[in-house]
């Protein structure tokens, strides 16, 4: 649902200006985007059949998903609480709110009604910030049901066009969504592209969507205009069907090209619905929006008001896990890289960027750390099962050049596929010991042996114990060794 | 064969003791249906075989000694509109003709669950829009006290059904008075409860904010009962109120003294004398009885037609969208998706319903919302606020349920606005949420019965109750 | 309140709601809903500047249902009351000029 529809406002929406080198040929591109996302309930956003993806047709339905005669809807709290963590995540405000019907005919929609929020959304005024301290204004972001999902067939690689009938399940029907919209305050396609990527990330922290672009659990539409610096917005189109991140810059850039096109060529760009087809990559007329849609909303009868109470509210904001901005600092401060740097990012994105701080506790090199994990690990969920003391000891292996890049990799492998393992012992076994690792192991054990109360306090948790090991090491060493790779080890020893 | 009592209470007392078998008792009821239904026409579905089934099993359940429920062997009809798993649900209307509901509406689990038979499914006015049940699509139902008039409606063959002893009692819908004015016309008690107080779930909608289920009895204190079974907080309806089912089988039995009886002195006009004289009878039962009379002022009451006829049509033109023959009842085929829809429905609903589903998508579309639906809303508060000004003062408000005795068919047909204003009295009620309810007082010309209409605020069922047991008493 | 209803309005209503109407009932329908249109001016009469509109009858709000599923209806008893079904699905006739 858009309410930013003015298309040709006489007012400009944002108030962000581009800046010389973001202009197109002397053009502003004007981006604002509607995601649309499924949220990660057990049962639908008003009935209580299965919100599951990619099971036989037409097996998770009851009275309200059908909109059999009778049927009542009762609203999910799991998903107003989720909806409120992303209004939250996102900025928001959080407010009374309303459900409206918003009636069209359309066979995926079962009551030929879809429930949506209309002038009273939960979420309103938040932002996004982007890297380089872009800040998008959110306007909504609002609760509604999904539709069902229609098959074409018959016609060509099933298209609506040309297609003789079309089959509907209705599994999806019903499924919560939450509407993101953003403030027309996005200036190129990267932004847009950041913008995508950026609320990813933030769905994915707060557990409210698993945010799959593939299986259309997360949905873009892009709207488009350009116009001169200082000019009005122009007349904007709708592209829909992104589905990708990839997509969204190049649906963004196909569009502003073939609209800056347009009007210099004399063209007057027409308010329009867009499909991006992402195979031929450009932009198809969907529908030309002249005889505006007339929907009908009113208030929904049967559901009452939504209104969280500031305890509500105040529960779930103090719920809320760190974000991945604030993850990405603390991570880039950790590891001495540059927050905008792509491991950063994959690494926050994936979760893992606690387990790196794990690891750098017990004495690992985070910088080695954070490239190994992002290597390695991207299959593994966001706790690796390797323990952090093997990682710790490998990078400072690496580091203190016992072994190199190259062997480091190696080991890592091995470790990813043993789940953890003596790094020491793995290394001397490959014979990629080229250094005292071997007689620092030695020094180790026999320290342990000379105190087997610290070693036995250490190991039963006891984290003060490790000093009076590492400094029988350093004694035995005379103060060769080093007191990290000495923790590590015991770290290692410890939890293996 | 000794005769069965006629009242509920009765019934399921006898058939609980074991004085009486719940199949005896609907033996008699399937007798007397054999006997006129032909004529009378309340069904459109008669459950004879699934009846008796249940009949036996609760009688199998009493001799082996187990609870058998409030309603135990108590025959029951429920309004065509409700939905019942598995047993045809139509609404009356073509689009729906063998609909068969995967699913129970509460009500109906509800009456099972204390031993309830049901006989069958009763004709309406397609989706409940008349008040006649002259616009069903399986032909009218008769009045079975004169079959030369109407039984009123849309429950039409629901009140029908309990005049003609086909069932102890039944249930109907209310949205404008449906189930009040019905009752007035054949005789009977008929309840439109608080809005929330009885669950919607498997109802099917015409106007959500205005639907109310009720019962049809032969008398107050089955009213009472079956209130008590069918009332209280359902979690699959959102508005459903979080309150118990009210305690009312007891209040009957107190007496109205202290009672502050409401006046209306600015009704609206155009009701028979015949009557407004049963109305004057009635101040004077109730005065007789103990209660004081008072007056009170109504000035938004005649303005609730026009609330009415919007707000209503405006929430059946978006309840009655779901009937586009793709996932049941009526299909039209068609070359293309749209004529399909379109051919559907036109060959699917009759005219009235056309009509409403007309004005009401009219009224919300673009550019007249405010000027319709939006005013109508506003003159919805302004009932609500006016009945909480009278409500100040009084404790009910008696008013005649309908401006006339049942009326001969074809009398109002011509012109919908006539058959409109047979609602006036009952529409405010619907508009501000509150009870009221029926119950018949006499005879006005004729012979045929008057309903006297006693309207309470907001879960003031206890002591609409109260008054409605004291003018049956006198 | 607006002007009369026209015939062109009330075509256009029957196609938003999906009503095929002759033209004979086109004419039918605008004559009555102009008649009833005429009688709604009643309110007209009615200050309502300041009066807010009364949406639902019910005091209640936050009516939420916990996350646990329940089971599915059984498609086949679905499918025994729908007109037309393919493979699991629901079949439609061919949707034409409609969006994707």
């Amino acid at each position: 649902m858009t309410t930013t529809s003015g298309a040709t406002a006489a007012v400009n929406l944002s108030s962000v200006v581009a800046t010389a080198e973001q202009l197109i040929d002397g053009w502003e591109l004007v981006v604002g985007l509607e995601v649309h996302v499924e949220l990660a309930t057990q049962t639908k956003l008003f009935s209580a059949s299965a919100n599951r993806f990619g099971d036989a047709p037409n097996t998770h339905i009851d009275p309200v998903t059908l909109g059999l005669p009778g049927a009542l809807p009762v609203l999910n709290r799991q998903a107003v609480e989720l909806a409120m963590r992303l209004g939250l995540a996102l900025n928001c405000r959080v407010q009374p709110c309303t459900f409206h019907r918003k009636n069209y005919f359309y066979p995926d929609l079962p009551k030929a009604y879809q429930v949506s929020q209309y002038d009273q959304p939960l979420n309103v005024d938040g932002w996004l910030m982007l890297p380089g301290e872009v800040r998008v204004g959110i306007e909504r972001a609002h609760l509604e049901e999904d539709t069902g999902k229609s098959t074409h067939a018959g016609g060509a690689e099933g298209r609506i066009q040309g297609s003789d009938y079309s089959l509907i399940d209705f599994n999806r029907a019903g499924v919560p969504l939450v509407e993101i919209v953003s403030r027309p305050d996005i200036r190129t396609s990267e932004q847009a592209k950041q913008y995508v990527a950026e609320l990813r990330a933030i769905l994915l922290a707060v557990g409210a969507s698993d945010a799959k672009m593939e299986e259309g659990s997360m949905r873009c539409d892009v709207n488009v205009s350009v116009h001169k610096p200082g000019a009005p917005f122009g007349t904007r189109c709708e592209i829909k069907n992104v589905n990708s991140i990839r997509s969204v810059g190049r649906a963004i850039d196909y569009e502003a090209r073939r609209q800056i096109d347009l009007i210099s060529s004399g063209g007057v760009v027409k308010q329009q619905t867009l499909h991006w087809d992402d195979a031929a990559g450009r932009t198809n007329v969907l529908r030309t929006k002249e005889d505006a849609d007339d929907y009908r909303y009113f208030l929904e009868p049967d559901l009452v008001p939504l209104a969280p109470d500031t305890a509500w509210i105040e529960r779930v904001r103090a719920a809320l896990p760190p974000l991945p901005a604030a993850r990405r600092e603390a991570l880039a401060a950790l590891t001495g890289q540059t927050k905008e740097s792509e491991a950063i990012a994959v690494v926050v994105e994936r979760g893992q960027d606690s387990y790196i701080a794990e690891v750098a506790k017990v004495g690992g090199d985070a910088a080695r750390v954070l490239i190994y994990v992002q290597q390695a690990f991207a299959e593994e969920a966001a706790a690796p099962r390797v323990p952090a003391g093997d990682i710790a000891a490998l990078s400072l292996m690496e580091k203190n050049g016992k072994i190199t890049a190259t062997q480091a990799k190696t080991l890592l492998g091995e470790l990813v596929a043993n789940g953890g393992g003596d790094v020491i012992a793995m290394a001397k076994a490959k014979g990629f010991e080229a250094m005292d690792t071997g007689a620092l192991a030695a020094l180790v054990d026999e320290a342990i042996a000379a105190d087997p109360d610290a070693w036995a306090k250490f190991k039963a948790g006891e984290q003060k114990a490790i000093g009076a090991l590492v400094g029988s090491v350093m004694k035995l060493s005379k103060g060769k060794a080093d007191g990290k790779a000495v923790t590590a080890l015991l770290q290692a020893k410890a939890s293996a | 064969m000794k005769s069965s009592p006629r009242t509920a209470v009765d019934i399921a007392n006898s058939v609980a003791s074991g004085a009486m078998t719940a199949s005896a008792v609907l033996e008699e009821h399937l007798a007397a249906i054999a006997a006129r239904e032909s004529e009378i026409h309340a069904f459109n579905l008669v459950t004879t075989d699934q009846a008796r089934e249940r009949a036996a099993q609760i009688d199998a359940d009493a001799k082996a000694g187990k609870t058998v429920g409030r309603l135990a062997g108590v025959p029951i009809a429920l309004k065509d509109n409700m939905c019942t798993r598995g047993v045809e649900t139509t609404c009356s209307s073509k689009i729906l003709a063998g609909w068969k509901p995967p699913y129970d509406a509460t009500v109906v689990s509800r009456l099972a669950g204390e031993g309830a038979v049901f006989v069958g499914k009763t004709n309406l006015d397609e989706f409940a829009m008349g008040s006649s049940t002259e616009n069903s699509a399986f032909g009218p139902t008769r009045n079975p006290l004169d079959t030369s008039r109407v039984p009123g409606g849309s429950s039409g063959g629901s009140a029908a059904a309990v005049a003609a002893g086909f069932a102890a009692a039944s249930l109907g819908s209310d949205t404008g008075g449906s189930i009040r004015q019905p009752a007035a016309l054949c005789g009977l008690v008929g309840v439109k409860p608080t809005y929330g107080v009885v669950s919607r779930y498997g109802l099917v909608a015409f106007g959500s904010s205005l639907d109310q289920i009720g019962p049809f009895t032969n008398t107050v204190a089955d009213a009472a009962l079956l209130m008590e079974v069918i009332a209280g907080h359902d979690p699959l309806d959102s508005t459903s109120l979080p309150q118990p089912a009210p305690s009312l089988t007891e209040v009957v039995t107190q007496d109205v003294r202290g009672m502050r009886i409401g006046r209306i002195t600015d009704m609206p006009e155009g009701s028979s004398p015949d009557v407004l004289a049963r109305l004057e009878a009635a101040f004077d039962a109730l005065r007789a009885a103990g209660a004081t009379v008072v007056d009170v002022q109504m000035p938004s009451m005649s303005y609730g037609l026009t609330a009415y006829y919007l707000v209503a049509p405006a929430e059946a033109s978006s309840n009655l969208a779901r009937f586009d023959g793709v996932r049941y009842g009526l299909r039209v085929d068609a070359k293309d998706l749209n004529s399909m829809y379109g051919a559907t429905r036109a060959a699917g609903f009759g005219d009235e319903v056309k009509r409403r589903i007309m004005l009401g998508t009219y009224a919300l579309s673009a550019g007249y919302y405010d000027a319709y639906y939006g005013k109508a809303l506003k003159v919805r508060r302004l009932i609500a606020d006016d009945f909480a000004k009278a409500y100040a003062k009084c404790d009910v408000i008696l008013t005649p349920t309908s401006p006339t005795v049942a009326f001969k068919f074809g009398d109002k047909t011509a012109n919908p606005l006539a058959m409109y204003l047979c609602d006036v009295f009952t529409i405010p009620t619907n508009l501000a949420g509150h009870a009221a309810m029926s119950v018949p007082f006499g005879t006005g010309e004729a012979g045929l019965p008057v309903g006297v209409q006693i309207l309470a605020p907001a879960l003031g069922e206890a002591p609409m109750f109260r008054a409605a047991a004291a003018l049956e008493r006198a | 309140m607006p002007d009369a209803i026209s015939r062109e309005t009330v075509a256009k209503v029957a196609r938003l709601a999906r009503l095929n109407l002759s033209d004979a009932e086109v004419d039918r329908m605008t004559d009555q809903l102009a008649g009833m249109l005429e009688h709604f001016r009643d309110v007209d009469a009615l200050d309502l500047s300041s009066v807010e509109p009364l949406t639902q009858p019910v005091p209640l709000s936050n009516v939420l249902r916990d996350d646990v599923v329940v089971p599915s209806l059984d498609r086949d008893e679905v499918f025994g009351s729908a007109p037309a079904t393919q493979d699991g699905r629901f079949r439609v006739p061919p949707i034409v000029g409609f969006e994707e």
